[in-house]
């Protein structure tokens, strides 16, 4: 047996390695590793040098990314296992830019806080180089890597606060499920693999397309690996461990889990129904038909009842997830109305990520105060805090979907891809959609409500002092989400330039 | 004039948004500035209207005029496409006159919790929402203007308003959004069913293609948007709350301008593009707007607040708007069009009436006024004229929405069933006898006889300089509209019958 292996082993050939498309993660590693060094040489006084160093890293990983997409060539490696095309290069400056702003919204609270500062920072980057690979895998096995990279050091950035039993319990739920999910999409993935007889996904598209397509381990596996990122995205009835995950975990890194995490598996669902399964729209339709419709309605109807800010963002997240659903289970329905529905998937992700990083940071400012994370330490904030009370009021209102916000157009583009797809499922979906963003309203409005119209709780309105790199961070994600608002062209260009070929 | 041509509409609603940025870098304390800056950014803009009334093309008021059409989001083909005609110019006239009076008004008293930089600053980007709504050919851009009255209008009610201000707020902003996300799946629908488009002139040129069952939906989509905004029975329970608890300027505006935006949706979108979903929708708007009128006439005898009697008396008035549109016709649409202007002017009046009634008495309560006319006799008799053009007194603008509106009934467009719209037509004529009824009943009792004991020591002061500014522009377009019509009349008839040129020849 050993001696047939080693036979083989002759005709190996290096793979062809294209440096210049691998740059941005070649960069975000050399960071990582820096990082880790700077952490063993500096004093326990002069932490927050390696978060800077952090921070200024991820910029510089821009870079290449910007370079990569002015040179505008798709660049493919591993027989299309790893590829850098525009998709690619658009999600990998988004999770840049969030791993960005997490950095800036973490850098007093960890600090003040007196955790590890080194390793949080260290850890984040980790994650931010699984999602920057999950944005070019084209791949089983890359994707399942991609995804383990990214899921792993969140499981320990979510227990940061190790001396807070809610941390902890918010830790060990996102683990045990997160594994869960993962055994479960790798059992999908490996009766996929069976039945196609490959792990590119280019090539399963033609296995699923053409003659094994009927096979029902391809059906079984399509269900399964969709199950396990319907964990991922925190999708009803596959949600439980999320408001217990983000109550518990550090607010900055519930702001990155319940952004980049949630885009990471996002960008993977993409990639394998577009290219993967699209033939098979009879499985996967259906199932993000029911997923979407339930994961809106069940988010939005318990979030109305949460008196806890950052449990009532969570459940709020569930609902967004809902909405990016909605173009995948439309997308099925009718193949003219693909490229509205990735344009649509693509738009929601880019403003999402601006209003709720710029929602959570909003919390973080505010806790620093209060100390509390209940709603109605909200009371009266405009009286003593009238800055931090509008940003607040821009993001919930955006995520409201309200114009001249950017959620308007997030929403508008979910709408436009179901009227595209037009058959009455779809419509129907639309409408669930429409129905929900109204439902919505009244719990975002009520946060505007504290804020606006109630006396503040205990008469203490001593002024709240933002640290400069919390401002910034709500500075950036505030101009982002108006701008957007105002000029959707922006983001809607980016969504028409980066569609996925489907197979 | 060139200028105004490219950029005199792009002035008209921008203005107002440049001065929210010159107020919110005014300091907080600095009252004085922050007033000065409002009202000087609110004339500026009305600078831009009188430009923009003495430019315009009276001889071709159906025609766009002062087009402007630039790409805007390519991605969803949706233009920068504005233009006014005779049915827009006049309601964005209003709306910025009303914007200027209301900041004179609200000069010396902002009402609680003060802080007359938010207040003057969401007064501004309310500003901007209305005059872009008058103007937007797009519908994208006209939804991004609908919706944007919705955040600053929720919150002038929520923070300045009466004691439910949180309900009546929440409630408004609950209603609205939800006619309006089936609005824009309507606006969607019609974007893929007629040729991948949202400009509203070429939609009229395409829509007809659009198969007769899937107009109905769409219709029913729009209808939904825009009836609960105008507000129509059975939708109008937001009305009376947010009237009744918004703070005078909040009421004045939202009754003057934010309901047009309703009755404006159906007149420029919903008849022209849809005409033949118009016709068979027709017989239920018309139904629902003679129950609005007796309904809305009813609630108001049940009153016992002056300001909720005058919102429900808007459902009533507005009942005539819809049934004027629901006939179809020249005729109809036109009333329908002047009685929007008429009840703008009026009720608009009557709320600053009771604005300032209760600020004088600090109650609104019918049962403990009275004696008005002794002790603030002005203040009284503008009430009284204000009742009078209210319930429709031939000689001022009232008479000229309500009459023709219930006369247009008489002889519907063709298609549509005479026999049904001659009833409409004896509900309303009976329902202008409530109007009578109730406007009178109110007057009685807050303006005869003598002053309540509670109030006989107090001192009560007439109207002062501020409420004359703010009033006097009202009053005297109330007359002039109400003496000689064809001013309005003129402007809007042949963009009129633009729009229902399409019924004449369905019903054929």
């Amino acid at each position: 047996m050993l001696s047939l292996l080693l036979a083989q082993a002759d005709t190996f050939k290096t793979p062809h390695l294209d440096y210049a498309a691998l740059s941005p993660e070649l960069v975000l590693t050399g960071v990582l590793v820096a990082v880790l060094l700077l952490d063993l040489v500096v004093d326990e006084t002069r932490k927050y040098l390696v978060t800077q160093l952090a921070g200024v890293g991820v910029l510089v990983t821009i870079v290449p990314v910007i370079a990569l997409a002015v040179n505008g060539d798709d660049r493919s490696m591993f027989a299309g296992a790893y590829v850098v095309d525009d998709f690619a290069l658009l999600f990998k400056g988004l999770f840049l830019a969030t791993g960005y702003v997490v950095l800036l919204m973490s850098t007093r609270y960890i600090e003040e806080g007196d955790y590890y500062e080194g390793e949080y920072s260290f850890l984040l980057l980790a994650a931010l180089l699984g999602m920057v690979v999950m944005s070019s895998s084209r791949d089983l096995i890359s994707i399942f890597v991609a995804l383990e990279l990214l899921s792993i050091p969140a499981y320990m950035l979510a227990g940061w606060r190790k001396r807070d039993l809610r941390s902890n319990e918010a830790a060990l739920k996102y683990y045990l499920l997160g594994v869960l999910a993962s055994a479960v999409m790798l059992y999908g993935m490996s009766l996929v693999f069976g039945a196609s007889g490959s792990t590119l996904l280019t090539t399963i598209g033609e296995a699923v397309s053409g003659s094994v397509g009927e096979e029902p381990l391809i059906t079984m596996g399509i269900f399964l690996i969709v199950v396990g990122f319907a964990f991922k995205v925190s999708a009803v009835p596959f949600h439980f461990w999320a408001p217990d995950t983000y109550e518990g975990a550090p607010t900055p890194v519930t702001a990155f889990l319940s952004v980049a995490s949630k885009t990471g598996g996002f960008v993977a669902l993409m990639q394998l129904v577009y290219v993967g399964f699209y033939g098979r729209a009879d499985v996967w339709g259906p199932l993000f038909w029911v997923l979407a419709a339930l994961t809106m309605t069940v988010g939005n109807l318990v979030a109305l009842r949460q008196t806890n800010i950052v449990r009532m963002l969570a459940y709020s997240s569930v609902a967004q997830a809902g909405y990016i659903l909605v173009p995948f289970a439309v997308a099925a329905e009718n193949p003219d109305a693909v490229g509205t529905a990735q344009t649509a998937t693509m738009v929601y992700l880019v403003i999402y990520a601006a209003m709720n990083l710029g929602a959570f940071a909003i919390v973080m400012a505010v806790a620093r105060k209060t100390r509390s994370g209940e709603i109605s330490s909200y009371g009266g904030l405009f009286n003593y805090a009238p800055g931090l009370t509008v940003l607040m009021t821009i993001f919930v209102f955006s995520l409201a979907g309200i114009p001249p916000l950017g959620g308007w157009f997030a929403k508008l583009a979910i709408f436009q891809s179901a009227l595209d797809a037009g058959t009455s499922n779809a419509v129907l979906l639309a409408v669930v959609a429409g129905v929900n963003s109204v439902i919505a309203l009244f719990y975002y409005a009520s946060i505007a409500r504290e804020m606006w119209m109630r006396p503040v709780p205990d008469e203490d309105r001593t002024p709240i002092t933002v640290p400069a790199p919390l401002a910034a961070a709500l500075g950036l994600t505030a101009v982002a989400v108006v701008a957007v608002g105002v000029y959707p062209q922006a983001v809607a260009r980016l969504g028409d330039l980066a569609q996925l070929a489907t197979g | 004039m060139d200028w105004l041509d490219t950029w005199g509409l792009s002035a008209a609603v921008f203005v107002p948004a440049v001065g929210v940025v010159l107020v919110g870098l005014i300091p907080k304390d600095n009252e004085q500035l922050i007033k000065v800056v409002t009202l000087a950014t609110t004339l500026v803009t009305a600078a831009f209207g009188v430009a923009l009334l003495a430019n315009f093309d009276y001889g071709s008021t159906n025609a766009l005029q002062f087009e402007v059409d630039k790409p805007w989001i390519d991605a969803i083909n949706s233009r920068y496409h504005m233009g006014i005609d005779g049915i827009s110019l006049p309601l964005l006239a209003l709306s910025m006159l009303i914007s200027v009076l209301c900041v004179v008004y609200s000069w010396d008293h902002f009402p609680e919790p003060h802080n007359p930089k938010a207040f003057l600053m969401l007064l501004l980007v309310l500003e901007v929402g209305m005059n872009g709504t008058f103007v937007s050919q797009d519908l994208i851009l006209f939804f991004v203007f609908f919706e944007l009255v919705l955040l600053p209008m929720y919150f002038m009610i929520g923070v300045w308003g009466g004691p439910n201000r949180q309900y009546a707020s929440i409630k408004f902003f609950l209603f609205t959004l939800f006619g309006s996300a089936l609005m824009i799946l309507g606006f969607l629908a019609l974007f893929f069913k007629a040729g991948n488009t949202f400009d509203i002139p070429e939609l009229i040129a395409n829509a007809s293609a659009i198969d007769h069952e899937t107009q109905l939906w769409i219709f029913g989509g729009l209808f939904m948007g825009f009836a609960i905004k105008v507000p129509m029975f059975p939708f109008h329970t937001w009305l009376p709350d947010a009237h009744t608890e918004a703070p005078t300027v909040g009421s004045v505006i939202l009754a003057a301008v934010l309901l047009k935006l309703g009755t404006y949706g159906f007149v420029r979108i919903a008849l022209p593009i849809l005409p033949e979903a118009a016709v068979s929708w027709a017989p239920w708007i018309g139904g629902l707007a003679v129950v609005g009128i007796i309904y809305g006439a009813l609630g108001c005898l049940a009153q016992r607040d002056m300001k909720r009697l005058i919102a429900f008396s808007s459902v009533a008035h507005m009942g005539y708007v819809m049934l004027g549109i629901a006939t179809l016709t020249d005729f109809g649409v036109n009333a329908a069009v002047f009685g929007m202007v008429a009840h703008g002017l009026i009720t608009g009046m009557l709320f600053f009436c009771a604005g300032s009634i209760q600020e004088r008495f600090h109650t609104r309560e019918l049962a403990r006024l009275g004696g008005l006319l002794i002790q603030a006799p002005k203040l009284g008799w503008i009430l009284g004229f204000c009742a009078m053009a209210s319930l429709g007194l031939p000689g001022l603008a009232g008479f000229w929405g309500e009459f023709p509106a219930i006369l247009s009934a008489y002889q519907p467009a063709p298609g549509l069933s005479e026999e049904l719209f001659r009833v409409y037509m004896v509900i309303a004529a009976i329902g202008t006898v409530f109007a009578a009824g109730y406007l009178l009943w109110m007057y009685q009792r807050t303006a005869f006889g003598r002053p309540k004991e509670e109030f006989e020591k107090a001192d009560i002061h007439d109207v002062h300089a501020p409420e004359w500014i703010a009033w006097a522009p009202l009053l005297v377009l109330i007359v002039a509209l109400g003496v000689y019509p064809r001013i309005l009349f003129g402007m809007t008839d042949e963009a009129v019958q633009t729009v229902t040129a399409a019924f004449a020849s369905l019903g054929g």
